[in-house]
């Protein structure tokens, strides 16, 4: 009983940050078409960069706003230096962003060495919660509010606001909604930065769990792509759906099935496909 | 004419060119023949068919491991071994086209990448079996079988020349042939292709799975080169290589990849001798040809060309 209540927790706290990492890789592409190899270097840099000001300040606040910052520049600097001059194609934008995924691996390789590192998560944290009999560790507990926080505030966003509404708009055709005034350039930056942002509070929030080693922004990359392709690209409901679907599966393949464990990510994954190809609440 | 002396002067060079080598450099040639046929093999899907794909190593590394694992634990009768490979590598891609071919676009670089992640994840995982991140070391070169013992660096080059060329010969014939024509088709307008009555989805699988035999093909030459295979065959770096040696080079000209195969590793090469930064400067040359030469060396070449020698009748 408690080995089954842990390993949900477990599953669904990593669910909540592989949502934060599909989230921002689906909008993009539902806005631009854009598959970013990319957003797991967001997540590495998040994370290196929050250990750097971490240990010079302090100060964890300033640590994650300073990581998630480095992203969202990281992002805009991306999307507006370098994507824009590329034709809307999907093999040049594959190629230009695995080679930003190259050279940010290298360069985090370059700065902060070759030895895994874990990110010190706050003090009041570093407690558990009882529920019942159970002791819950708060941090886990913290992770999921904050994926169901960011969730729901996205999920509002886009349903009940007027940005959400332009978005919504651009999404379904660019071209209309640029002759209805939207300026879609500004959106498209916004949502990459903001996509990149998302994904580099998830290698912050995801630190102190999984640590952050060369290498990482491969592997959250690819589970990433297992989120999105279960959960449909271009879709919230989806990465999240998606992510929860993964986080789970992978936590109970790790603890049921160590030497198969990526097996069973993979091989759900496989079904989704034989049946519906663009995911379960895929656009196009 | 200039094309014909072109092949024969480079038919020359590379019959030739091992008596003035050293053996290391040697060693440098034949890897450059092998990622060659790697290149290639992803050129019909890409250039011709107009199939990206980020999941190519899948095959070339299904063949690798048939290999050295048949190598070690069974018989070292090359003809076995081989075919073993490249029936391994087949089999795979008409599986994986199976549900790759479904989609198009983004979705099929996220789906050949997550499938040939699948058979990554087996053979790093499975310890026992494939010895998980160590890989397999000490694969000999095929000793039954074959008239001569390939163990020589010499024997061996000739050897990956040979298959480069019979390789090329199979690809020029393709391409050729009313099966080309309709690939470029498809790549050209694939709705156009079946209001013809084509059965297109067809044609892009059988290129599909010739593709991954040839992958295959290459991964059995490059287990035998090194003696040595390991999940990295698998990964998105193989996939991702032999993609930009494929642009580099000119996707969808015959020769274009066998260039950009050679450039990257010679450059590999010349860049890993000073440097331990040899990813960083792969990732700044994928961005360097995204935005400078997005129709690889061969266009750049030809645009050059026709810069220097304006038309007839148009002021220089």
């Amino acid at each position: 009983m408690t080995f089954w209540t842990f390993q949900i927790l477990n599953g669904v706290s990593f669910g909540m940050l592989l949502f934060l990492l599909a989230a921002g890789l689906s909008l993009i592409y539902g806005l631009m078409r854009i598959l970013n190899l990319a957003h797991g270097s967001y997540y590495i840099l998040g994370a290196y960069v929050a250990l750097s000001v971490g240990r010079a300040t302090g100060s964890l606040v300033l640590a994650a706003v300073a990581g998630t910052a480095a992203g969202v520049v990281l992002g805009i600097v991306m999307e507006r230096v370098f994507l824009r001059r590329v034709p809307r194609d999907e093999l040049p934008q594959a190629l230009l962003t695995f080679g930003f995924l190259l050279i940010l691996g290298d360069l985090s390789l370059w700065i902060w060495g070759g030895t895994p590192q874990t990110l010190p998560r706050p003090e009041w944290l570093s407690t558990s919660v009882r529920l019942g009999t159970l002791h819950f560790p708060a941090y886990r507990l913290f992770v999921i509010a904050v994926g169901v926080v960011v969730g729901v505030g996205l999920w509002l966003l886009q349903e009940h606001t007027r940005l959400g509404a332009m978005l919504r708009a651009a999404i379904d055709d660019p071209e209309i909604a640029r002759t209805v005034g939207i300026r879609v350039p500004v959106l498209t930056t916004g949502v990459f930065a903001f996509g990149a942002g998302l994904a580099a509070l998830g290698g912050i929030m995801g630190g102190p769990l999984l640590g952050v080693y060369p290498g990482a922004d491969f592997e959250v990359l690819l589970l990433a792509f297992v989120v999105v392709i279960i959960g449909g690209l271009g879709s919230l409901k989806g990465a999240f759906v998606g992510g929860l679907v993964v986080g789970l599966l992978d936590n109970f393949g790790k603890a049921l099935f160590p030497e198969f464990a990526l097996f069973t990510i993979f091989a759900p994954m496989a079904i989704i496909l034989a049946v519906r190809p663009t995911g379960l609440f895929g656009v196009r | 004419m200039t094309r014909t002396l072109g092949v024969v002067a480079s038919a020359i060079a590379l019959a030739g060119l091992p008596l003035a080598l050293t053996s290391y450099q040697l060693g440098l040639l034949t890897k450059m023949l092998i990622f060659a046929v790697f290149a290639m093999s992803l050129n019909l899907i890409l250039g011709y068919a107009g199939l990206p794909s980020l999941g190519h190593a899948a095959y070339f590394g299904m063949g690798a491991y048939t290999v050295g694992l048949l190598a070690l634990r069974a018989t070292d009768n090359f003809w076995l071994d081989f075919g073993a490979g490249v029936l391994a590598a087949g089999i795979t891609a008409a599986l994986f086209g199976l549900l790759a071919l479904r989609t198009q676009g983004s979705y099929l670089l996220m789906i050949t990448l997550a499938l040939a992640q699948v058979v990554w994840g087996i053979a790093f995982g499975w310890r026992g079996f494939t010895g998980g991140d160590d890989g397999l070391p000490g694969i000999r070169r095929p000793a039954a079988g074959l008239p001569v013992s390939l163990d020589d660096g010499m024997r061996f080059y000739y050897f990956a020349l040979l298959v480069f060329t019979a390789v090329t010969v199979v690809l020029l014939v393709l391409i050729r042939s009313p099966f080309g024509r309709a690939l470029v088709g498809i790549r050209e307008c694939e709705r156009r292709m079946e209001v013809l009555g084509y059965d297109t989805w067809r044609y892009k699988y059988v290129a599909f799975v010739i593709a991954g035999v040839l992958a295959g093909v290459a991964g059995n030459l490059f287990v035998y080169f090194n003696g040595f295979v390991s999940p990295a065959y698998l990964s998105i770096l193989f996939s991702a290589t032999a993609l930009i040696m494929v642009i580099l080079g000119g996707a969808g000209t015959l020769v274009g990849p066998a260039l950009g195969s050679a450039v990257i590793i010679f450059l590999e090469n010349v860049v890993s001798a000073h440097t331990e930064r040899w990813p960083l400067v792969l990732g700044a040359i994928y961005v360097a040809l995204v935005l400078f030469a997005p129709d690889g060396l061969v266009g750049l070449a030809r645009r050059l060309a026709a810069r220097a020698a304006p038309a007839p009748g148009r002021p220089a």
